[in-house]
């Protein structure tokens, strides 16, 4: 048991949140451990985006505790959960769709070639060489010079979720919290994803995934995790479950293994 | 000679071949910008074509002159505009601030260096307000700056009670009648703002991150960009802009004149727009918006200048803002930028 709480890098202890009468989380002891890829399932309005909007510092808990590196942590806003190592692409991108590459990946933590306090210069060309080479090197994904001076809304969906994933990993968090991060792409570019979230894992980045599509969750996790009405309902390890209980837990019934 | 003259060819082939001058070549053209000084540079042609005297320094001076005010005011609202909020009470907040440091001057013994400073600083509040509430009470910004715009108007009413301020210190003329090499103060300020503020806009983290806020906010929140400060940070500067611009004119009419300010909105939201800024946010440059402002300029002057009745004017402007936006939204639509792009390719 000892050994299980060292490896323990965040959790959560009885989280609750409610939107005016929905208790849209109830009681939430989540863990997610050093070195893995935790899966979170559940049906629409199970709780999942609520939580994962907790964890990236969006939305505050009203009840319960958030425990990271056995440290007790608090955040007000998604820059205080960036500082602590918790990084997140949304499903909806999150970009600005007038902006150019670089200046999606970097803003909030821009490069400055000189600081005069009232005026903060920014390093334009820094700035490129940098988003290219994360996005070359580490995602492996090639955006022409020309390409990389226009506004992203010119790019493909699968750029974009490249630009919205090495914005995420540029700091090298410990936890990355992908949420339907694949859902928007074409079949080759889901293929990319999902290596890559591997690779991530190797380097010593846990990552937690959510996603509709339990054939993709099952191919790339450690652990599944399903919600059902706001409800923690199951914990367990990929290789002690299968599809159909999952699919049953999430429905609400009871698993026949049980 | 001969030598010389290939090579002249040769340089001029290759500069037109050359990769750094074609994007500039198309993006100017593609620009809106770029299609906006194109149109001024037409009107300017053809109005001085029809009537010589409209080239005559004294009318270029009068007309530049003229549209710097607004300009001034103008570019305050571009930045509000690309943050995706709008602001309706920078002529309020202009007369206002105009009126308040005039009636310092006058009244209370303050000195006119003082008393421009304290106007500048009612300017700076009232921005603040409207961004404090905006922010902190969450409201919509077209409502907010609708009531402050009532509001400040009703102070500048309280204040002069419709008389205008007279007995104005001469020292602060030069301000608004004063010339630096020929060419008019608040033409020099107008110039110098923007400059400043172009360069903020374009290569500044506060810049960028005001298209960012215009672009998505959402983007701005998960980043971790401070959204409510940087809005109350932008009306401040827009309040600022505006009584910069009202004092200016209190300088050059030599009173305090309680209409000051109070036919400056449109214009300074036509300007905008008809410069390129996106009313939706997250599109905009302050050059544009000073060719915009240019453009109602000289229309106004070819109003007078041509002879045409000035009771036409308002419909005239009106009838070009609506075009210019009209073309601005046909541009978005039929991917007109990629148009020109494909064309100068294909040569």
């Amino acid at each position: 048991m000892q050994d299980k709480d060292a490896m323990v890098l965040m959790k959560t202890e009885n989280i609750v949140k409610k939107f005016g009468g929905i208790t849209a989380l109830n009681k939430v002891n989540f863990p997610v451990y050093k070195d893995e890829i935790v899966g979170l399932v559940g049906d629409n309005g199970a709780g999942k985006s609520t939580l994962i909007k907790i964890l990236s510092g969006v939305y505050l808990p009203e009840e319960g505790e958030i425990f990271f590196k056995g440290k007790k942590i608090s955040f007000k806003n998604p820059r205080q959960a960036r500082e602590i190592g918790i990084e997140t692409v949304y499903q909806d991108l999150a970009l600005a769709p007038n902006m150019d590459v670089s200046m999606n990946m970097f803003a909030g933590r821009e490069f400055v070639s000189f600081d005069l306090k009232i005026l903060k210069v920014l390093d334009k060309r820094k700035m490129v060489q940098e988003a290219t080479h994360t996005l070359k090197d580490v995602l492996g994904i090639t955006i022409s010079s020309d390409a990389m001076g226009l506004p992203v809304l010119n790019l493909s969906g699968g750029q974009q979720q490249a630009v919205a994933i090495g914005r995420a990993i540029y700091s090298q968090p410990k936890l990355l919290i992908m949420d339907e991060p694949i859902a928007a792409i074409s079949v080759k570019e889901r293929g990319k994803v999902l290596g890559l979230m591997k690779k991530l894992k190797e380097r010593g980045i846990s990552i937690i995934f959510i996603s509709h599509n339990l054939d993709e969750i099952f191919s790339v996790v450690d652990r599944i995790v399903v919600l059902n009405r706001g409800c923690l309902v199951r914990d367990v390890k990929r290789q002690d479950t299968c599809l159909e209980e999952v699919v049953t837990v999430m429905l609400g019934g009871e698993s026949r293994n049980n | 000679m001969e030598i010389e003259a290939k090579m002249e060819k040769r340089v001029q082939g290759s500069l037109l071949r050359s990769n750094i001058f074609r994007p500039i070549f198309t993006s100017f053209l593609s620009s809106q910008e770029g299609g906006i000084i194109f149109a001024l540079i037409i009107m300017c042609l053809t109005i001085a074509f029809i009537n010589p005297a409209f080239v005559s320094k004294y009318n270029l001076t009068t007309l530049i002159l003229g549209f710097s005010f607004i300009s001034i005011v103008a570019f305050g609202e571009t930045i509000v505009l690309i943050s995706g909020e709008i602001d309706l009470s920078i002529g309020a907040i202009a007369g206002l601030s105009g009126i308040g440091s005039a009636w310092l001057m006058v009244n209370s013994g303050l000195s006119p260096v003082l008393a421009i400073v304290a106007g500048l600083a009612m300017g700076a509040a009232c921005g603040f307000v409207n961004g404090f509430l905006i922010t902190k009470i969450r409201l919509n910004s077209f409502i907010v700056t609708l009531g402050t715009m009532e509001a400040f108007s009703g102070l500048i009413m309280v204040i002069t009670k419709g008389w205008a301020i007279v007995r104005i210190p001469e020292s602060i003329f030069f301000l608004g009648r004063g010339q630096v090499l020929g060419v008019p103060i608040p033409v020099v300020i107008m110039t110098a703002i923007l400059i400043y503020l172009s360069f903020t806009l374009k290569s500044t983290v506060f810049g960028q991150r005001v298209y960012l806020l215009g672009g998505s906010e959402i983007a701005a929140r998960v980043v971790g960009i401070n959204v409510e400060k940087m809005k109350i940070i932008i009306f401040t500067l827009s309040g600022i802009l505006s009584a910069s611009a009202g004092i200016l004119m209190v300088a050059r009419l030599t009173s305090g004149q309680p209409t000051v300010g109070q036919y400056w909105l449109l214009p300074s939201i036509a300007a905008a727009v008809i410069g390129g800024t996106s009313l939706t946010g997250g599109r905009g440059r302050l050059i544009g918006t000073l060719a915009g402002a240019a453009i109602l300029g000289v229309l106004q002057n070819a109003i007078a200048i041509l002879g045409i009745s000035p009771y036409w004017e308002r419909t005239i402007i009106g009838t070009v803002v609506v075009l210019a936006v009209t073309v601005d939204v046909i541009r978005q639509r039929t991917g007109y930028l990629k148009m020109i792009e494909r064309m100068i390719k294909k040569q």
